[in-house]
């Protein structure tokens, strides 16, 4: 066997079709955004400001890619982001209130992220447990679990928002490091463990076995219910970091934050290659539609579409990725399936 | 005597593999015609050709005298040409009467049915068959012989001039294919020519006016008369003079690898008893719906079964009732259907080929290397030859006989001490069978105990050193298989003279 050296494997992903029509998709958006408004796109204060925007829906798609993997889709993540950071704005408003300082807020901290990441594994655990225990579909499930989850949250604060943290809460969110806003390195942290666990877990190997085809994964012997429920916990914890990013980030924790995001994270995973119908996903692609998605985010912001303007320009590239997709994959089962017919 | 149905050297290829080469068949008005050939030759391409579901790519398609480039569906059925394929294709949900004037209703484009109008001629069709049941019956509720009678009738409700049979009696017990053959005389009678598609050579001996027999896509031998013996028609079909090849007998001593022992399945199998022993090949036999395939899953976790024990080297281990629990006693399952069980269609050949072994290759914290990973890959799918083989191109783009060693490659890389192999060579060519049957007796002789579930009988004798028949949910017999011949096997299972005990 001949030695494969790191370089010809990082090179040889770009031999993949998808990466490189991501890669041609994200320069044409850039470009066209820097035409249009070169005065406002091409600044850094512009690109710092996406890098601040980007981890949330960042998080949110690597959570919507692995749920959509698997076969399913996850639509309870807002709400599990906001149920976990409303946990955490409350611990932290304690902190606050009781004049937490130097090691004692420390340790406010960390219950706060504890309690926060425990929610996302329960609400994760739970979504899990129904979907592959009970086989009712995803999409469903979610749905439901999304009502049942924002509901709670709006019982807890009574529909109002939560705040009054202590002033090193703030810090995290809305600073930068090495010249890096200090959330996007929780971003990229974030697909670097996503890419490992697709790519070299037998985890990730089975999920998209699993994604593919159910059936002949129990007949291969995979436990398929094992893993259904570890991939709408590891959905359940991306999105309880959302909710602590949101948190430092706002200066505070609503149950009906950042519902647009749902929609764009769907969008984002789709248009990042992942199968809606299971078995295929990869980071390199979804990190790449995610920064074209943002490009053009921002863009519209700057073109000042209203709110109801930009939803209808999402919904259109939704659709659009989606016929496309459809195509080329009709296209490409002709000529397979004529062959295994014969 | 006229010609209904003439194809004239014709050819059809799948992305380059080639399913009919060079192809002849003249049907005549009246007549029962066999073809014969084995899994794989191409006769249910050249049917769904002469129906109108494939486009032949060059040749001649000559149709009561008119010739057709590209035939749809709706033209051949205006011609009269129908095909009953083996699952039917009626409407289980619907009656007996519904399903026989169905098409003839919906191409009417009529909004209304005149219900009695449509039941009486539902009845006076049945009546041409000499085949009495009710109407209103749902179709759900019929046994499969009733079903087969009511999809001919259906057949000749749309004024058939030619009906095709793909293996008709496979699902039927003896007393039925007389009926069936009895029906088939009185269509011949009726004015319709029959293209009866089969491989079981009794039956064509039996039936047949003429005979074509195919191999490798083509007709190798053409008749208008019923005079082919039997050992000919084997030499026509597999091109060999048949030197029954079969496996070596092997020591039945000692504790067995595996016991089953009073196993139960409401509705499915009832009192199963049986050992198999280390290195020994055992067929289970039987009619289709006989329990074998719902014994071979439970035995397997997938549908457990409710009752019973099993017994891994003399250690009773109670039930199987998970995957989980065939895995752990080493128990290796090649299913029947690949493509929706055996396989991911749209990985590629190589992560297919490790799939069952994904997690042994995890290293360093846990995480897979892909040097290991390839590796693994390649010497996985060394252990049989596959042609054309792409590793990473998908799996479905291989053909039958190669995505079944996919199949079977993907469990002996796990090591099984026992396979269960459940109709491993269907819809396989010729060439690969062989080659799939040289690699189990291979397993055989380096210890490995194997099950091999079959209703193709050759392949069982070939194959096997013992097999169980089943009968309605339970083993009716054992016998070893170098005390009988095929056609004493075959008579068994269709139930025409059961031998007392072979053994």
């Amino acid at each position: 066997m001949t030695t494969r050296s790191g370089d010809r494997r990082f090179l040889a992903q770009f031999k993949d079709a998808n990466v490189i029509r991501l890669i041609f998709v994200t320069i044409i958006v850039f470009v066209i955004m820097s035409l249009l408004r070169p005065q406002l796109f091409l600044t850094a204060r512009n690109f710092r400001s996406m890098g601040y925007q980007l981890a949330e829906l960042g998080f949110y798609s690597m959570a919507m890619m692995m749920t959509m993997v698997s076969g399913g889709i996850d639509l309870s993540i807002i709400a599990i982001s906001n149920f976990s950071g409303i946990a955490a704005a409350f611990i932290l408003r304690a902190a606050a209130l009781n004049g937490a300082a130097g090691f004692t807020l420390l340790l406010y901290g960390l219950l706060a992220v504890g309690v926060a990441l425990l929610i996302g594994i329960l609400c994760g655990l739970l979504n899990g447990l129904i979907i592959s225990r009970l086989r009712i579909p995803a999409m469903l499930v979610t749905l439901g679990t999304m009502n049942l989850f924002t509901g709670l949250a709006i019982i807890l604060t009574k529909g109002k928002s939560v705040s009054g943290f202590p002033s090193q809460v703030l810090y995290l969110g809305n600073n930068t490091l090495l010249g890096l806003p200090i959330p996007l390195w929780f971003l990229i942290g974030g697909l670097i463990v996503t890419s490992i666990l697709l790519e070299r877990t037998s985890y990730g190997f089975e999920l998209k076995f699993v994604g593919q085809n159910p059936i002949a994964s129990l007949f291969t012997g995979m436990n398929n219910e094992k893993i259904l429920a570890k991939t709408y916990v590891y959905s359940g914890i991306l999105s309880a970091i959302v909710g602590l990013i949101v948190l430092t980030r706002t200066n505070s924790a609503k149950a009906d934050f950042g519902q647009n995001y749902l929609f764009q994270a769907i969008l984002c995973s789709v248009l990042g290659a992942t199968n809606p119908d299971g078995g295929y996903g990869k980071v390199t692609c979804l990190t790449l539609a995610l920064i074209s998605l943002q490009f053009l985010s921002s863009g519209f912001n700057m073109l000042r579409l209203g709110g109801y303007h930009k939803e209808f320009a999402w919904g259109v590239l939704l659709l659009a990725v989606l016929t496309y997709n459809f195509i080329r994959e009709r296209r490409m089962q002709r000529t397979g399936a004529a062959r295994a017919k014969s | 005597m006229k010609k209904i149905v003439e194809l004239k050297n014709v050819v059809k290829t799948f992305s380059g593999a080639v399913a009919l080469d060079g192809m002849n068949l003249t049907i005549y008005e009246r007549e029962i015609r066999c073809l014969i050939g084995e899994n794989g030759c191409g006769k249910s391409t050249m049917i769904k050709g002469i129906s109108g579901y494939h486009k032949f790519d060059s040749g001649e398609l000559i149709i009561n005298g008119k010739h057709y480039q590209n035939i749809t569906p709706r033209e051949a059925m205006d011609e009269g040409i129908q095909v009953i394929y083996q699952d039917f294709a009626l409407f289980p949900n619907m009656t007996v009467a519904e399903n026989i004037m169905m098409i003839d209703s919906t191409t009417q484009n009529r909004r209304l049915v005149n219900w009695k109008k449509m039941k009486e001629e539902a009845r006076r069709t049945l009546e041409r068959i000499k085949f009495d049941i009710d109407v209103d019956k749902y179709v759900a509720d019929l046994n499969v012989a009733e079903k087969q009678m009511v999809a001919i009738s259906r057949a000749i409700a749309q004024e058939a001039k030619l009906l095709i049979m793909d293996e008709p009696t496979s699902a039927l017990t003896n007393a039925e294919v007389e009926k069936l053959f009895d029906v088939v005389r009185e269509l011949k009678k009726n004015g319709v020519s029959v293209l009866f598609v089969t491989h079981k050579l009794d039956e064509v001996i039996r039936v047949s006016d003429s005979i074509t027999v195919m191999r490798n896509g083509k007709n190798v031998y053409e008749s208008n008369e019923n005079t082919l013996s039997k050992e000919d028609m084997i030499y026509y079909m597999t091109g060999k003079r048949l030197s029954e090849q079969r496996s070596e007998d092997v020591k039945r001593e000692g504790v067995p690898v595996l016991e089953v022992r009073n196993y139960n399945l409401d509705g499915a199998f009832k009192n199963v008893n049986f050992s198999l022993y280390k290195g020994e090949i055992l067929g289970i036999s039987g009619l289709m719906g006989c329990g074998k395939d719902r014994l071979a899953k439970a035995l397997f976790g997938i549908e457990p079964a409710s009752s019973g024990e099993v017994l891994i080297n003399g250690k009773p281990i109670g039930l199987i009732r998970r995957v989980q629990d065939a895995l752990d006693h080493n128990i290796g399952y090649v299913p029947e259907d690949r493509l929706t069980e055996g396989l991911h269609m749209d990985h590629t050949i190589a992560d297919n080929a490790i799939a069952r072994i994904i997690k042994q290759l995890r290293g360093k914290y846990s995480l897979l290397s892909k040097e290991v990973v390839r590796d693994k890959q390649d010497e996985t799918l060394s252990m049989v030859r596959i042609t054309g083989l792409r590793r990473d191109n998908p799996v479905r783009t291989l053909s039958g006989g190669n995505q079944q060693k996919v199949v079977l490659v993907k469990w002996l890389a796990a090591n099984p001490d026992i396979l269960i192999l459940n109709a491993p060579t269907v819809g396989v060519d010729v060439g690969a069978k062989s080659e799939i049957h040289d690699i189990v007796r291979d397993l055989a002789k380096r210890g490995v105990s194997t099950i091999v579930i079959s209703d193709d009988i050759p392949e069982v004798v070939q194959v096997c050193q013992r097999v169980l028949i089943m009968e309605n949910g339970e083993i009716a017999s054992e016998h070893l298989v170098k005390d009988i011949t095929i056609e004493q096997l075959e008579a068994m299972i269709s139930g025409k003279n059961k031998m007392v005990d072979a053994q």
